[in-house]
């Protein structure tokens, strides 16, 4: 295989190249370590290996009898203290500007879900925006299968939706989770947030230079997390611009109005997309489950005549079962994938559910 | 090393070898197995709980009788005594280390996470939430997601109140039987003990009633959200605590009555006497920090 | 008896019976320091085999990417295991099992202050290990939320979990025991004239670590309960919908976890500060400043915790704080350091296999160690949090430091144990293979973190192929050594195979241990020894 631009090199040793300040001085400052580290360690090394060296029984050494020295003792409890001092003073700086998550000029809301990421553009051009961003699923089907003989360079790092932004522009990433913790993490960018249910917490960068950066999630989120990783698309100003007006108009397109009927054909056609693409990964393409994972295929909130049940299920989750909520799917997909799972496998009850339904459940 | 026969006391007694040991161990094994089975939905893991708690205690119970009839006998010399003392100050360290997880939580809870779950980034997640403690306003709940059903806090009057007059109280009767026993004052000291212990099981009277009329009136539960939460653990854990020390000074005065202990070596009945003042002085804690605040 | 013990041993005239009592009573109900010490040993030895299958199963699946062995969740439970195992069963034990064993031999004590406390602190763990292994077999299988056990990861964990919980809770309670003894052991039963600063170096080092234990044993109870209620009975600790915090978690495991990887390193730091001066037939250098070092080093263990936490998402002046405090860190280790190298100094140095493992520590924990700082700067620990440079970093310290620490022990004290001397080639081809490939399992995980690989990863990008099957093969390297460690070293000398070892095999070797023949006699020091002036001598 080849390196990945933005993404890791092959037999990479350092880390990943900058494309933002902030990278750019935490490369400095793990450069200025490896020195200061690297003298220290020559220089206390040389000295034993010397003693080792010359003041071995078999040479003939005889034991001093000096056992003490406050004098030394007192050098060489200060001068660590100093240079740890000054190794502090330059991560101060870098640490302050990190943090600084002020005057963005677009802020993108990050959601970790089990496992997947989903972006909110909330502040700035694009605003209104959202997507999901999943593993692309030919390359987690190759990771089952265990050869990677064909894997390509990208092999775990290319999704389906990346997270485009301008190039130039500071990026405030405000993150949070659906479940459990995870961590949203760009090398190249220097950065690396937890997310975290319930709270939200930022981070920010500024891309130098357009192009592809890679991540990869960062914090044990369950059995996929290795396959949550992170795209971030860097453009010129023009591009986003045009990108954004077409993910506008594909956004129009999709928000299919919701009081429109459906035929259980075209629901179960599009309810099997939606299920490939969110359901499968814990429930199983044959609706079995996994562990604790119930299955749906014969669940009693499946098949009941009730849709409310499985359709309040699907929008808040069980939590405590590891069931996330899916409210940030369209009301047209919803109806969709329970219609799908109610009419799929063995479970043939002939219900449908229109997102005349989903709507009402919405409220509730 | 076994017993010496011949009732010196030796420079460290060391016991000889023991089943005890190993026979609570596997008292403990059936305890967690069974908690562990049983709080997941299997009804055999009570049976295997209680199964083991009966092995653990009655293994305890052996344990101590041994211990005792050697301490009886004369086989514990100055250097053990002051073992035991070093062990029980140790020991109650480690339950102030416990009983401070508790307690941050509850610091943490108010004054860290129910603020950022309410501040103003976090409105993105939870646009409606007013972040304030539950006792500080009627009516909140102290849940962002309004899951919690709303219930009435606890203030300081009067169980609370009347709990704390009982615990201060027993420490002074245990005091006085401290003094009593030194002047060997032994039906004195038996009274003073008998009352203490009293108290003790008046408290928890008490402390059940507390939460029984929570649990039905007040609709304050375990699950009422983080209040909730760090209410009955705290309260929970130290009437846990009330209720070993309870049992510690009722064993200490059953053994008074049969003759044991002198005016100049009983530590047995001061390791107790500690431990109850530690549980008084959590409770005080407790008081100003849960009930008061 | 021998001479030696004869003049002290025989002077109370005691009426008891000073045969060992045998058969398998002698072990199961044992009362003796020595023979609780060996159970500890045993144990700690079979949970590193554990442990260390676990491990060479994560380094199996990792050896080229795609996923071949194992499936992720399962990769998920080996990782915890692992970490779980290896730090609970296998490091924290093994050192209790030395201080059951060393220090009533050193301060000149007949045995622990509670025998019968001691062997239950030892059985406990036996429950408690049963139940972690047995989590395997538990629908959903084992915990598998890593051993740091985060919520609310925790809360989807099957029935496996609570078996985890309490398992630790026991293993908690062993260990608060085990301190305890440990600690009024030593302040209550040196002989007389052991004053705290006469005691031998690992005597100190166990003091503070039992303190360590007892201060943060409780905390990770609590913290666990915590996790069991949010579980079971409806409380939010956790769970920010009823007004929890998960990053509450994360601090009071963490407030408990940092103080833990010292309670797995002090130790060895009083080990290696009796090898080398052993070896380099000189007094250990700044006895004094050792002891305050050693001190400061617990002291600051409370205050850094929340290096753990840079990414997730603390004040400035938070982040500011903990930088700082886990700085200041190197400095009380630079004094321990530099103290060791200045014993060897000008000293007249031969390289036993103790000694060479002594060394090697040195040299290794210093690389962990300086690794350690470049993630305590938090601005870089962006970068490195949750990748395999952690990894390295802790197993630099742990296997390179604590494990290392334990071979140089156990060849420093076994012909003390056992009475014979262990083979000293295969102690130097023991030494080398570890070394060797230690350094070739763990050094590559560096490279690998700072190109940004996460660890707890069942599968990863191409790239990173080449490094990580060079540290499989290192990994599996280094089990293979210690098997040999195992059926070459340490049974022979166990069935007693090898010289006989005399009083004292190491010339220069200081303290009350080496006043006992080898193997040392069941009973030692029953009345307390007469010492002279600097208490490493018994006199009469
Ligand atoms: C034995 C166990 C042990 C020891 C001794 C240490 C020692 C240190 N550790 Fe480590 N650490 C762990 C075990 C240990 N650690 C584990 C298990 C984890 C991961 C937990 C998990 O997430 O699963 C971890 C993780 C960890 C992190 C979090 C990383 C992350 O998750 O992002 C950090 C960050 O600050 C850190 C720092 C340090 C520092 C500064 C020291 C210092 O004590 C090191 C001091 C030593 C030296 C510096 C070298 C000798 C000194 C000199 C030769 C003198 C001269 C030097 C100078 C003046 C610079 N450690
Ligand atoms: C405390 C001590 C300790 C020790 C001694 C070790 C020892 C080893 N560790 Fe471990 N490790 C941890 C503590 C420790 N580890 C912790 C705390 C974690 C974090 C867990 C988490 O993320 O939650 C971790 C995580 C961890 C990971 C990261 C997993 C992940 O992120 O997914 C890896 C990966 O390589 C690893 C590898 C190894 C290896 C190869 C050894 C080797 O040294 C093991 C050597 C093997 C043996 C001693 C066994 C002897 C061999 C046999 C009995 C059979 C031999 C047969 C053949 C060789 C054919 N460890
Ligand atoms: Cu999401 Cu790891
Ligand atoms: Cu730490």
């Amino acid at each position: 295989v080849q390196s990945l631009p933005g993404g890791p090199a092959v037999r990479q040793l350092n880390l990943t190249s900058p494309a933002t300040k902030i990278a750019e001085e935490q490369h400095f400052l793990h450069w200025m370590m490896l020195i200061i580290c690297a003298v220290i360690f020559i220089g206390v090394f040389s000295v034993m290996f010397y003693s080792i060296w010359k003041h071995r029984k078999s040479r003939g050494a005889q034991p001093a009898s000096f056992h003490e020295s406050v004098a030394v003792e007192v050098a060489w409890t200060v001068v660590p203290f100093i240079i740890v001092i000054l190794i502090a003073l330059p991560a101060t700086k870098v640490i302050v500007a990190q943090k600084d998550t002020t005057n963005a000029d677009l802020t993108v809301k990050v959601t970790g879900y089990q496992w997947k990421w989903g972006y909110d553009y909330l502040n700035g051009e694009g605003e209104g925006l959202s997507f999901i961003s999943t593993l692309d699923s030919s390359q987690r089907a190759m990771s089952d299968s265990g050869d990677v003989s064909q894997a390509p360079a990208d092999y775990l790092l290319r999704v389906d939706n990346p997270l485009v932004v301008p190039v130039g522009k500071k990026v405030r990433i405000i993150t949070t989770a659906n479940d459990v913790i995870h961590s949203f993490a760009v090398p190249a960018f220097g950065i690396k947030q937890d997310a975290i249910p319930g709270f939200v917490r930022d981070t920010w960068f500024r891309a130098e230079t357009v192009g592809d950066y890679y991540g990869q999630c960062s914090e044990l989120c369950g059995k996929e997390h290795a396959y949550m990783p992170i795209h971030v698309k860097v453009v010129s100003a023009q591009d986003y611009t045009n990108w954004v007006g077409e993910q506008k108009k594909i956004a129009a397109a999709k928000l299919d109005d919701p009081s429109k009927v459906w035929t259980l054909a075209e629901l179960m056609a599009r309810g099997e997309k939606v299920y490939a693409a969110n359901c499968a990964a814990c429930h199983q393409a044959n609706g079995k489950g996994a562990g604790p994972i119930k299955p749906l295929d014969g669940s009693a909130i499946v098949l009941d005549e009730d849709h409310a049940k499985q359709i309040q299920v699907v929008l808040h989750g069980r939590q405590a079962l590891g069931m996330p909520s899916w409210s940030q799917l369209s009301d047209t997909d919803i109806a969709a994938v329970v219609t799908y799972t109610k009419n799929n496998w063995s479970n043939k009850t002939g219900q449908l559910v229109q997102p005349a339904e989903v709507v009402a459940q919405r409220g509730k | 090393m076994s017993a010496t026969t011949h009732g010196t006391t030796p420079y460290y007694y060391v016991p000889a070898e023991s089943r005890h040991p190993v026979m609570a161990a596997i008292g403990l094994f059936f305890v967690i197995l069974g908690a562990g089975q049983w709080i997941n939905g299997h009804e055999w893991g009570k049976y295997s709980l209680a199964l083991g708690l009966v092995w653990w205690l009655s293994v305890l119970y052996q344990w101590f009788r041994d211990a005792i009839r050697e301490s009886e006998s004369g086989l514990y010399g100055r250097k053990i005594d002051l073992s035991y003392r070093w062990a029980m100050s140790w020991f109650i360290f480690s339950e102030v280390m416990f009983f401070g997880a508790f307690f941050t939580a509850l610091w943490w809870a108010r004054s860290h996470s129910i603020p950022a779950l309410g501040s103003l980034d976090n409105q993105l997640l939870w646009p409606d939430f007013k972040a304030v403690w539950p006792s500080a306003v009627p009516g909140a709940t102290g849940s962002p997601a309004g899951i919690v059903e709303p219930f009435e806090t606890v203030g300081p009057f009067w169980l609370p109140t009347i709990n704390t007059a009982l615990l201060l109280s027993s420490g002074v009767t245990l005091t006085i039987a401290h003094h009593a026993l030194r002047a060997d004052q032994r039906s004195k000291t038996i009274a003073f003990m008998w009352l203490t212990v009293l108290l003790g099981f008046i408290f928890l009277c008490v402390q059940g009633y507390e939460y029984y009329h929570l649990y039905t009136e007040a609709n304050l539960k375990l699950s009422s959200g983080i209040y909730g939460s760090t209410f009955f653990m705290l309260t929970g854990f130290h009437g846990l605590h009330v209720f070993i020390g309870m049992l510690m000074l009722f064993f200490i005065t059953l053994r008074l009555q049969k003759g044991h202990f002198t005016a100049e070596r009983h530590f047995g009945f001061e390791g107790a006497a500690w431990y109850w003042h530690f549980v008084d002085v959590v409770w005080l804690a407790l008081y100003v920090l849960v009930y008061w605040m | 008896m021998s001479a030696v013990l004869d003049h002290h041993g025989h002077a109370a005239d005691h009426a008891h019976d000073s045969h060992a009592p045998s058969g398998w009573r002698r072990w199961v109900f044992a009362t003796n320091h020595k023979d609780i010490g060996t159970l500890y040993l045993l144990f700690a030895f079979t949970m590193l085999m554990v442990g260390g299958v676990l491990a060479l199963l994560i380094r199996a699946e990792l050896f080229q990417p795609g996923l071949q062995l194992v499936n992720p969740e399962l990769f998920n439970q080996l990782t915890t295991m692992h970490g779980l195992i290896m730090v609970f069963g296998a490091i924290m034990p093994a050192f209790v099992g030395f201080a059951n064993w060393m220090i009533p031999l050193q301060i000149g004590a007949s045995d622990m202050a509670f025998a019968r406390m001691n062997n239950f602190s030892f059985w406990l763990m036996i429950p408690a290990a049963i139940m972690l292994v047995a989590s395997f077999f538990m629908p959903g299988g084992a915990p598998a939320a890593g051993w740091t056990l985060y919520a609310p990861l925790t809360l989807q964990m099957g029935p496996s979990m609570d078996a985890g919980i309490f398992a630790m809770h026991i293993l908690g309670a062993s260990s608060i025991m085990g301190s305890i003894n440990i600690i009024v052991t030593i302040l209550n039963m040196r002989a007389p004239g052991m004053t705290l600063m006469k005691m031998p170096m690992f005597c100190w080092t166990w003091l503070i670590t039992a303190y360590l234990l007892i201060a943060v044993m409780p905390v990770l109870a609590g913290a666990i309960t915590m996790t069991l209620t949010d579980r079971h009975f409806g409380t939010s600790f956790f769970n920010p919908a009823g007004g929890g915090d998960p990053i509450m978690y994360q601090h009071i495991f963490w407030f408990f976890g940092h103080p833990e990887v010292y309670i797995m390193i002090l130790p060895a730091f009083g080990i290696i500060s009796q090898v080398v001066p052993a070896f380099a037939r000189k007094k250990l250098f700044g006895y004094a400043s050792m002891v305050y070092a050693t001190s400061s080093i617990a002291i600051l263990s409370f205050i850094v915790w929340a290096h753990h936490m840079f990414t997730t998402g603390m004040p400035v002046t938070g982040q500011l704080f903990f930088m700082y405090a886990t700085m200041l860190i190197a400095v009380p280790t630079a004094v321990k350091i530099f103290n060791w190298i200045a014993t060897m100094w000008r000293g007249s140095m031969t390289f036993e296999t103790p000694m060479l493992f002594a060394v090697g520590f040195i040299f290794v924990f210093t690389m962990g160690g300086f690794t350690g700082l470049f993630l305590s700067m938090a601005p870089l620990d962006i970068q490195l949090q949750d990748t395999y440079y952690v990894v390295a970093h802790f197993h630099y310290v742990l296997v390179a430091g604590s494990l290392f620490s334990m071979f140089a022990a156990f060849y420093y004290w076994s012909p003390k144990w056992t009475g014979v001397m262990y083979d000293e080639t295969r102690g130097k081809i023991h030494f080398w293979w570890s070394l060797i490939s230690f350094n070739v399992t763990f050094f590559p995980m560096h490279f690998l973190g700072l190109a940004g690989m996460p660890r707890r990863y069942a599968d990863y990008p191409m790239q990173f192929a080449d490094f990580n099957a060079i540290a499989s093969i290192g990994g599996f390297a280094f089990g293979l050594a210690q098997v040999y460690f195992f059926f070459f070293i340490v049974l022979p000398v166990m069935r007693g195979q090898g010289a006989k070892a005399p009083q004292k095999p190491w010339e220069a070797a200081e303290g009350l241990e080496w006043e006992v023949p080898s193997p040392a006699p069941f009973h030692t020091f029953e009345t307390p020894p007469k010492l002279d002036v600097t208490a490493t001598r018994v006199i009469g």
